[in-house]
C-alpha cells in the first residue's frame, strides 16, 4: 500500500516536471510591461552592430513601450540551424534575419508575421520605393513576410598585381575590349595560378560543398537548379551539363580553380580572382595588393547577374510582434536605410544610385557600384531556393561529390543528382 | 477518522497493547539518511536522464513542424519511415565501419603503447605525457587542426611529398575519408585507454612473469597467457567505453567531412542531427535517437554478458 502511494507520488512528480517542461517550450510568455526585443543577425561585425544599436537607441527615445532592443549575432555557418533550434527550444527571437535559401520555408510556413500593413502605414516610409524585384522572394499570397534587408550582387574581385605579373590582360582591359567572358576569365586565372604558384579563381564559400554558390557560374550558361515552379530538376539539362563540364575542365585540366580540399583566401593574397559579394570588400587591406571589382564574366548566354538576399522577418508567435514590426518599419525607413546602405545594399530604388552608394562605400568607385551593384540588383537572379532547401541541399551536395574527381562522367553524375532530388522537388 | 477506527478495532479484540514504539528508530534514521544522500543524484537522474528519455519517446510519436509551430500525433509513422528510409542502410554501414575501425585501432594501439611505455626506460614519462596530452585538448580545436593537416595541400601530404609519395586527397575520397576520421579520433583518445592499460599492467604481479621465465615461456606466450587474462577486466571496461563513444561520434564528422563524400561518413548521430536540426524532422530525429539508444544498450549488454567467457579474475 505504502509502496503504491510512493510510486504514485513519483509519477505525479514526473508528470508535473513533464508539464512544466512542456510549458517552458512554448516560447510565449505573458506580455506585461515594456517589451524587450531580440533580433538574431548573422554578423558580429562591430561596425554593423554599432550602427544597429544607434538606430535602436534612437527608436527607443520615442517608444517607451520598448525597454530594450538586443541584436544577437549567431554564427554564419550554422545560422539557420541555430535559429530553428532556438525556435524549437522555445527561445525564438522577436525578429530574425533569414537567408534566401531558407526564405521559402519561413515565408510559406506561417512562421513570420505579415508586414505590409505596418510598413505602408509607417509615417514617411515610402513603401512603393521598394524595388518589386527584391520583394518577390519574401511574398506569399500577395503579402510581404520579410523586408529584403540586403540584396547583394556577386561580382569578381581581382588581384591585378598577380594578373599583370602573369602577363595577362586585366579584367578591366578585357571588359574594355568586350572580351570579359568566362573562357577568358578562366584562361587568365589559370595563367596567374601557373605563374604565381597560388590559386587562380576561387568561387568563394563554394569549397566543393556549398554548391548553390555555383549559380554564379552556371547562370551564364542559362542553367538552373530546378524549374521556375520548383517541380523539375534542372541539373541534367543540356545547359547545366555544359556549364559543369566547363567548370570540371577549369578545375582539373586548366587548373584555373583550386581543386577540392585546397583552401585559398583571395583577401589574404592567395588567389588571382574570387567571385563573391561586395560586402566582402571590407576584408581588403589598405596597401595589400592592387585590386579591382568587376561584374561576373559573360557566359555563352551573354551577360547576367546573381544576387544573394537576406530578409528581416518578425516571428508571428513573438509576444511583442506588434512592437517588433513597428521597430522594423523604423529600422528600414528611408533615413535609416540610407545609413545601412554602407554595409547592406538597400532595396529602395531612390537609394540605388552610384552617388548614394559611393558616399558609404569609399573603397568602391562609382562605376564599380553602378556595374556590379545597381545593375546586378536590377537584372540579377537570386541564388537557388526551394521549400525544404536544407534536405535538398544535402542531397545535391552528396550527389555532386563524385563530380569533383579528375575522371568524373559529368552527365552521369548530374543524372544521379536529379534521381536523388526529383522526389523531394515533386513533394 | 477511518485510520483511528481501523487501529482500534482489531486492538480491542486482542491483548492489551504494550508501550508505543517510537517512530524514529535507528533503522529508519539510517534509511532516511541514505535516501537524503542519494536524493540529489536521484533528482538529477530523473530530470536529466529519465525525463528526457520519456520525452524522446513521446516526440518520436509526433510530427513537429518547428516553423509552423504544429505538433501532431502521428503514432508509429516515424517508425514506419525508419523502415522505409533508403538512406538508413548506408548510415548504419558507415556507423558500423567507424565503430569497428575505432575499437580495433584504439584498443590495439593503446595496449601496444601501454606495453611499450610500461618499461623502465629513460623518457617513458615524456612519451606517456605526449600520448595522453590530446585527451585534454578541445575536441573541435583538435579536429580543425587535423582538417588542415589532411587537406589536399595540407601538412600530411607535404610530408609525404618530401619522400616522393603523392598523397591522396584524404577527406575527399570515399575510402580515405572514413579512415581519416577514424585516425583523428584514435589519436585523440588513445591516451586515455593507454593510461587505463598502464594502470592494469602495473597491477600484474611480477612473480608470475618470473615463474613463466623459469618455465621457459617466450615473451609472446607470457603476454597472451599472463598479461591479457590479468588485464581483461580493464579490456572489458575500455572496450565498453570505446564502443559507446564510437557510436556517439559527431564533432569530427561535422568539422571534417559533413557526412561526405557522398554519404560515406554519415554516421548515425550525424544523420540524426541532420534530420532533426537541419531538415526540421524532429519527430524522425527522435526516432533515430531511440535506434541509437537501442544499439548502445544491446552492445553494452552483449559485452557485459560475454565477460563471463573471457574476463578473468573477476570477483
Amino acid at each position: 500500500m505504502r509502496a503504491g502511494k510512493a510510486l504514485r507520488g513519483v509519477a505525479v512528480a514526473l508528470a508535473g516536471a513533464l508539464a512544466l517542461t512542456a510549458c517552458g517550450g512554448g516560447g510565449e510568455s505573458a506580455d506585461s510591461g515594456p517589451a524587450k526585443l531580440r533580433m538574431t543577425v548573422w554578423s558580429a561585425n562591430e561596425a554593423h552592430l554599432k550602427l544597429f544599436n544607434e538606430i535602436a537607441d534612437e527608436y527607443r527615445k520615442s517608444h517607451p513601450d520598448v525597454a530594450e532592443i538586443k541584436f544577437d549575432p549567431l554564427p554564419f555557418d550554422n545560422y539557420t540551424t541555430t535559429l530553428t533550434t532556438q525556435i524549437a527550444g522555445g527561445n525564438a527571437p522577436d525578429l530574425a534575419w533569414v537567408f534566401e535559401n531558407s526564405a521559402p520555408d519561413f515565408v510559406a510556413s506561417g512562421a513570420l508575421a505579415p508586414l505590409d500593413d505596418t510598413l505602408k502605414k509607417a509615417e514617411g516610409y515610402q513603401y512603393e520605393d521598394l524595388s518589386p524585384a527584391t520583394l518577390k522572394l519574401w511574398q506569399n499570397d500577395g503579402k510581404l513576410f520579410a523586408y529584403p534587408f540586403s540584396t547583394s550582387p556577386f561580382g569578381v574581385f581581382v588581384n591585378t598585381d598577380m594578373i599583370k605579373k602573369a602577363g595577362q590582360k586585366t579584367p578591366a582591359e578585357l571588359i574594355a575590349a568586350g572580351q570579359w567572358t568566362w573562357d577568358n576569365a578562366l584562361t587568365t586565372a589559370a595563367a596567374a595560378a601557373a605563374k604565381s604558384g597560388k590559386a587562380g579563381l576561387v568561387i568563394r564559400d563554394f569549397d566543393y560543398k556549398g554548391w548553390d554558390n555555383l549559380s554564379t557560374f552556371w547562370t551564364g550558361w542559362g542553367a538552373r537548379a530546378w524549374s521556375e515552379d520548383g517541380k523539375t530538376c534542372g541539373f541534367n539539362s543540356p545547359e547545366m551539363v555544359d556549364a559543369m563540364t566547363a567548370l570540371h575542365k577549369a578545375t582539373f585540366t586548366q587548373k584555373a580553380l583550386p581543386g577540392p580540399g585546397t583552401t585559398a583566401d583571395f583577401f589574404a593574397g592567395d588567389s588571382a580572382m574570387t567571385v563573391t559579394q561586395i560586402s566582402r570588400a571590407s576584408l581588403l587591406k589598405d596597401g595589400g595588393f592592387g585590386w579591382d571589382l568587376v561584374p561576373l564574366p559573360a557566359g555563352p548566354k551573354g551577360n547576367y547577374a546573381v544576387v544573394g538576399q537576406a530578409g528581416i522577418g518578425v516571428m508571428k508567435k513573438s509576444p511583442h510582434a506588434k512592437q517588433a514590426a513597428d521597430f522594423l518599419a523604423f529600422f528600414t525607413n528611408p533615413t535609416n536605410s540610407a545609413k545601412l546602405a554602407q554595409f547592406f545594399p538597400p532595396p529602395r530604388q531612390s537609394q540605388l544610385t552610384a552617388e548614394t552608394l559611393a558616399k558609404t562605400n569609399p573603397k568602391l568607385k562609382p562605376e564599380q557600384l553602378q556595374k556590379v551593384v545597381i545593375d546586378g540588383i536590377t537584372n540579377g537572379v537570386v541564388k537557388p531556393s526551394h521549400a525544404g532547401q536544407a534536405e535538398l541541399s544535402q542531397q545535391v551536395r552528396a550527389g555532386l561529390d563524385p563530380l569533383w574527381q579528375p575522371n568524373a562522367d559529368v552527365k552521369a553524375v548530374l543524372d544521379g543528382v536529379c534521381t536523388k532530388i526529383q522526389p523531394l522537388l515533386a513533394k | 477518522m477511518t485510520q483511528t477506527d481501523t487501529r482500534v478495532g482489531p486492538a480491542a479484540a486482542g491483548p492489551a497493547p504494550g508501550p508505543a514504539r517510537p517512530f524514529w528508530t535507528t533503522r529508519r534514521r539510517d534509511h532516511l539518511a541514505g535516501y537524503l544522500f542519494i536524493a540529489p543524484q536521484l533528482l538529477g537522474s530523473a530530470v536529466f536522464v529519465i525525463l528526457p528519455l520519456i520525452l524522446v519517446v513521446w516526440y518520436s510519436l509526433h510530427e513537429w513542424n518547428v516553423l509552423a509551430g504544429t505538433f501532431e500525433f502521428v503514432g508509429t509513422d516515424n517508425y514506419q519511415a525508419l523502415v522505409d528510409d533508403p538512406n538508413l542502410g548506408a548510415v548504419l554501414r558507415a556507423t558500423g565501419l567507424f565503430s569497428v575501425g575505432l575499437v580495433v585501432f584504439n584498443l590495439g594501439l593503446a595496449l601496444l603503447l601501454a606495453v611499450l611505455l610500461n618499461q623502465r626506460l629513460r623518457g617513458t614519462i615524456l612519451f606517456r605525457t605526449l600520448f595522453f596530452s590530446p585527451v585534454v585538448v578541445s575536441l573541435v580545436a583538435w579536429t580543425i587542426v587535423w582538417g588542415f593537416l589532411l587537406q589536399d595541400n595540407g601538412g600530411l601530404n607535404s610530408l609525404l611529398d618530401t619522400v616522393g609519395i603523392d598523397g591522396p586527397n584524404w577527406l575527399r575520397g570515399e575510402g580515405t575519408a572514413m579512415v581519416s576520421v577514424i585516425v583523428v579520433q584514435v589519436f585523440k583518445n588513445v591516451g586515455l585507454n593507454m593510461v587505463l592499460f598502464l594502470a592494469a599492467l602495473q597491477g600484474v604481479p611480477a612473480e608470475l612473469y618470473e615463474a613463466a621465465q623459469v618455465d621457459g615461456a617466450s615473451r609472446m606466450r607470457q603476454f597472451w597467457r599472463i598479461t591479457v587474462p590479468l588485464i581483461s577486466p580493464t579490456i572489458l571496461l575500455t572496450s565498453i567505453i570505446t564502443v559507446v563513444g564510437s557510436l556517439q561520434v559527431f564533432a569530427q564528422i561535422a568539422v571534417l567531412t559533413q557526412g561526405g563524400p557522398g554519404a560515406s561518413t554519415t554516421v548515425l548521430v550525424y544523420y540524426l542531427y541532420q534530420q532533426a536540426f537541419q531538415f526540421h524532422h524532429f519527430g524522425y530525429g527522435a526516432t533515430l535517437s531511440i535506434v541509437l539508444f537501442a544499439i548502445v544498450l544491446a552492445l553494452t549488454v552483449l559485452q557485459w554478458q560475454m565477460r563471463k567467457r573471457w574476463v578473468f579474475h573477476e570477483s
